[in-house]
């Protein structure tokens, strides 16, 4: 009921699709990128597995996109959800609120630190469960690279049955959306790190050509 | 065998899901405390920003007909030069009271979104030929896997709109209609049809 039945009209990119809005530093508080502490209360911490995400914002050609805005927003250690929407039985964590945001460097790179998420189960089918997921919303450019995705872990056996990643039909492209374990970026004592690198549309991106850090 | 093509593939799209607000607009769906303000909430001009004032509101409506609860709209427009306030900007400098960018979660009881903002110049096709005013809409939603890319042009501009290249060359006639908002006074009404009959023309930029 939500899908166009109808082709989509090819247009390609003039001055209103390759501008887009690009964000200053100005708009990032210190602990936008901490969800362990941005929403706890002073002295307090979120529970659940301490975990750093960090990787890169890329183009297709492989270049860094420098300044990409990136949000995120995530359930807690137990699936919930912070939404009035959201009715799922496992508890609220009163220290984790589940979004931040961050900018990418100059080198196309950003972090932050969290919690990872749990499963979470919906009502598609009788017995649905989304794997565990972190959702990202990235700023490229250009307004035609504007992208929003989801993260996966890897080993969650829910990934290869959830019926949101089956949307995507290529195998390949699913695992681009796994984020390896990354021991080498682990803390000891501490959290561990997984790795998730985005990719930002370079498709018919010669109108992108003429700047350096982009297409 | 020949070369690979060394090129990186684009992330795959997936669903902004339900609960969207979380991440873009957390103070919309009362978590507060964390950012002063949602990005992209409130008017979009400013007292200085140059240009005449409009309001655009508008639904995103299923094949059924029910106006979406949880569906997060984005806007991007030229200033009233028809620049925008962009680095890839190369044609002069945007007025620097106008951002140019927006985002509005639908109401949760009405599905309406609404947005405070001027109306746009002209800006060129890629080959010098003046495109008519519009601006450019992304929406998502549950249900939606991936954002869905339109634009909104003027009732009140019909000599553009005819000679716009891009609403030029919509083979089908009858479909260029669902592109054009219907402005009444200071406001400017535009739903967004999913599905079926009258379903909005969606562009693949």
């Amino acid at each position: 009921m939500r899908s166009p039945q109808r082709a989509l009209i090819s247009l390609e990119g003039t001055k209103s699709e390759i501008t887009g809005p690009v964000f200053g530093h100005n708009i990032i508080n210190e602990f936008d990128n901490d969800l362990i502490v941005n929403y706890a209360k002073p002295g307090e911490m979120a529970i659940g597995q301490r975990i750093l995400v960090h990787g890169r914002v890329l183009d297709e050609r492989g270049h860094p996109v420098a300044g990409a805005l990136v949000e995120f927003w995530q359930a807690n250690a137990g699936g919930r959800y912070r939404h009035k929407k959201e009715s799922y039985l496992a508890a609220l964590d009163p220290n984790f609120g589940g979004f931040g945001r961050t900018i990418t460097d100059d080198n196309g790179y950003y972090w932050f630190r969290t919690i990872k998420p749990g499963p979470y189960p919906w009502p598609n089918g009788v017995n649905d469960w989304r794997p565990a997921h972190i959702h990202f919303s990235i700023f490229g450019h250009g307004f035609a690279q504007r992208l929003i995705t989801q993260m996966y872990f890897e080993g969650d056996p829910l990934i290869w049955i959830c019926p949101i990643v089956k949307t995507i039909p290529d195998e390949e492209a699913i695992k681009r959306l796994i984020a390896p374990l990354d021991m080498n970026n682990t803390i000891p004592m501490d959290m561990r790190a997984y790795k998730f690198d985005i990719v930002l549309r370079g498709r018919r991106s010669t109108f992108f050509e003429n700047r350096k850090e982009g297409n | 065998m020949v070369q690979s093509l060394q090129y990186l593939k684009e992330s795959a799209s997936q669903t902004a899901g339900p609960y969207v607000h979380i991440g873009c607009t957390p103070n919309f769906t009362g978590i507060e405390g964390v950012y002063e303000t949602d990005l992209g909430a409130g008017p979009m001009a400013t007292e200085q920003t140059r240009g005449e004032r409009i309001t655009i509101r508008g639904r995103v409506i299923d094949g059924t007909g029910t106006p979406l609860k949880d569906a997060m709209v984005e806007i991007w427009q030229a200033d009233a030069d028809g620049l925008y306030n962009s680095p890839s900007e190369t044609r002069g400098k945007a007025d620097p009271h106008f951002f140019g960018w927006g985002r509005c979660p639908a109401d949760m009881t009405t599905g309406e979104f609404v947005f405070e903002t001027i109306k746009p110049g002209r800006v060129p096709f890629r080959d010098g030929r003046l495109m008519a005013p519009h601006v450019t809409l992304w929406i998502v939603a549950r249900g939606i896997n991936i954002g869905l890319h339109t634009r909104m042009y003027f009732s009140d501009e019909e000599e553009a709109n005819a000679e716009d290249p891009v609403l030029g060359r919509i083979e089908h006639r009858v479909r260029v209609a669902t592109l054009i908002g219907k402005r009444e006074g200071d406001t400017v009404t535009f739903d967004i049809h999913l599905q079926g009959e009258n379903e909005t023309i969606f562009f693949d930029i």
